[in-house]
């Protein structure tokens, strides 16, 4: 029932120092049914490899994965950019994958990540900034808001580190800041709504 | 709001200029990393659309000479990858071994980090005089870098970490010299290294090959051009050729995946099937 209506279809979320707690509170808050894929950048050594899907496939019900180069996007599944890589979304809904020189001093870069799914997402897009010393994602909020998608930023107080959230809360007016725990069932709440409401206009 | 859709023929008209103009064809791409860094280099220039960014392309060869080198990626270190080189040389190495005349050719060798990395590994397996290495690129201004064999000594901390992980057997020092900010290869490493220009998405077959290094280069690739690419190099390839990607990059979801099989899955080093193999593989 994918309905052309649906007034969201992709959530990105970046995260880097705290993020990987972070991600497990927002994850862990999520059915196995949730109706979107989730995209995630999250800063790492670039040598960690595969542990952090392990991490987070233990404590979630989706399907947590590291994206593949070329992979098709597919709802109810969470991707993880690989370490050292910056992980592009294509306007057919694919992955890409890149080793240009790091952005923001990260690679993975949420903004690399953010600005690509822009063009595959356009307004159907959420964007999350979590937890994190340094200011990636602060341009790829504000390309998300021009194209009239949705932002959620962490509440700063109740991050690890605060830098990453004011940053993106300074660059663009964000939809909703939020403490940590409340993120999931927000977004949760979002997304059904949003696909409730396509079902009237029908 | 930005206008996609023009923004997208746009970007079409201008890689189709390129393309006429230079020769240069990247209109096979994966889209969304060359459309970000021809916008990149588009905001830095300060013009205003890509339809003025093919004007000055046209007219302006430096110009286009600078947007070449955001279009070709060029970041590549020593022994990337150390996991890949160890496995290439306790698994691939002693193979090679079994022939008397060698050749590989590294696809996209970038500026040569890697293409040194590999004269290393030949010699310390006695394999390098019996080796002629065939290093391309389809930049000309990256390969003169690698042909000179000079790097900067920022990095070569991590070069040397690098080469004692992917099993290293000397002193990494004995490889160059070292001056103010730069080191310098040993020339006996490029002796046997041909270094020249080749574009996997216009050019043609090469020679009869024991082994092709191709690594970060296909995930820039549209699914057409990858199996362009793939094409080329199972045809270069002799009898029980290796074929080496990097570690993100797969045959599997490729026209060719039926050609090659693992030999190192988790490393994407692969061999042809020789044409008895591979028929038996469509069954």
């Amino acid at each position: 029932m994918i309905s052309i209506n649906k007034r969201f279809e992709a959530v990105v979320i970046g995260s880097s120092a705290g993020g990987i707690k972070a991600l497990t509170t927002v994850l862990s808050a999520l059915p196995h049914n949730f109706p979107l894929p989730i995209i995630i950048v999250q800063h790492l050594h670039p040598q960690s490899d595969s542990y952090l899907a392990q991490i987070l496939g233990a404590k979630t019900r989706l399907t947590v994965k590291q994206a593949d180069e070329k992979e098709t996007i597919v709802r109810g599944v969470v991707y993880l950019a690989p370490p050292n890589y910056h992980l592009l979304i294509e306007e057919d809904r694919s992955f890409s994958l890149s080793i240009e020189g790091h952005v923001n001093f990260a690679r993975p870069s949420v903004d690399v990540l953010f600005e690509s799914a822009v063009y595959a997402y356009r307004d159907k897009l959420i964007g999350i900034i979590l937890t994190g010393a340094n200011h990636d994602g602060n341009y790829g909020v504000k390309k998300i808001k021009q194209m009239g998608g949705y932002i959620i930023v962490q509440d700063p107080a109740t991050a690890e580190a605060n830098a990453m959230p004011l940053a993106a809360i300074a660059a663009t007016t964000v939809d909703v800041i939020l403490p940590l725990v409340q993120i999931g069932p927000y977004l949760l709440q979002l997304v059904n709504r949003s696909t409730k409401d396509s079902h009237l206009f029908k | 709001m930005e206008d996609i859709e023009t923004q997208n023929i746009e970007l079409q008209l201008l890689l189709q200029a390129i393309y006429l103009k230079y020769g240069y064809d990247f209109r096979n791409y994966a889209k969304a990393s060359i459309k970000r860094r021809i916008q990149h280099r588009m905001l830095k220039e300060g013009i205003n659309s890509l339809s003025a960014m093919q004007h000055k392309v046209l007219y302006d060869i430096a110009f286009f000479e600078r947007l070449l080198l955001d279009m070709s990626i060029n970041v590549t270190e020593m022994f990337r990858d150390p996991s890949f080189y160890l496995a290439l040389r306790k698994v691939v190495i002693p193979e090679l071994k079994k022939f008397s005349f060698l050749k590989i050719w590294h696809a996209g060798c970038s500026s040569g980090e890697e293409v040194y990395s590999m004269a290393i590994i030949l010699k310390e397996e006695g394999l390098y005089e019996r080796t002629q290495i065939y290093a391309t690129d389809m930049n000309e201004v990256v390969l003169k870098q690698a042909r000179d064999g000079i790097f900067n000594i920022s990095k070569l901390k991590q070069y040397t970490a690098n080469y004692q992980k992917s099993g290293g057997l000397e002193s990494f020092s004995d490889y160059y010299s070292a001056h103010y900010d730069h080191v310098v290869m040993n020339k006996a490493l490029k002796e046997n290294i041909l270094f020249s220009d080749h574009n996997l998405a216009t050019d043609g077959v090469f020679g009869e090959m024991n082994l092709i290094m191709c690594r970060n280069v296909l995930i820039y690739f549209n699914r057409d051009l990858q199996n362009r690419a793939l094409g080329l190099f199972f045809e270069s390839l002799g009898h029980e050729g290796y074929l080496c990607l990097g570690s993100k990059e797969s045959i599997r979801f490729s026209e060719y995946s039926h050609a090659f099989e693992d030999v190192v899955r988790e490393e994407k080093i692969y061999t042809k099937k020789s044409a008895h193999e591979e028929i038996s593989a469509y069954d």
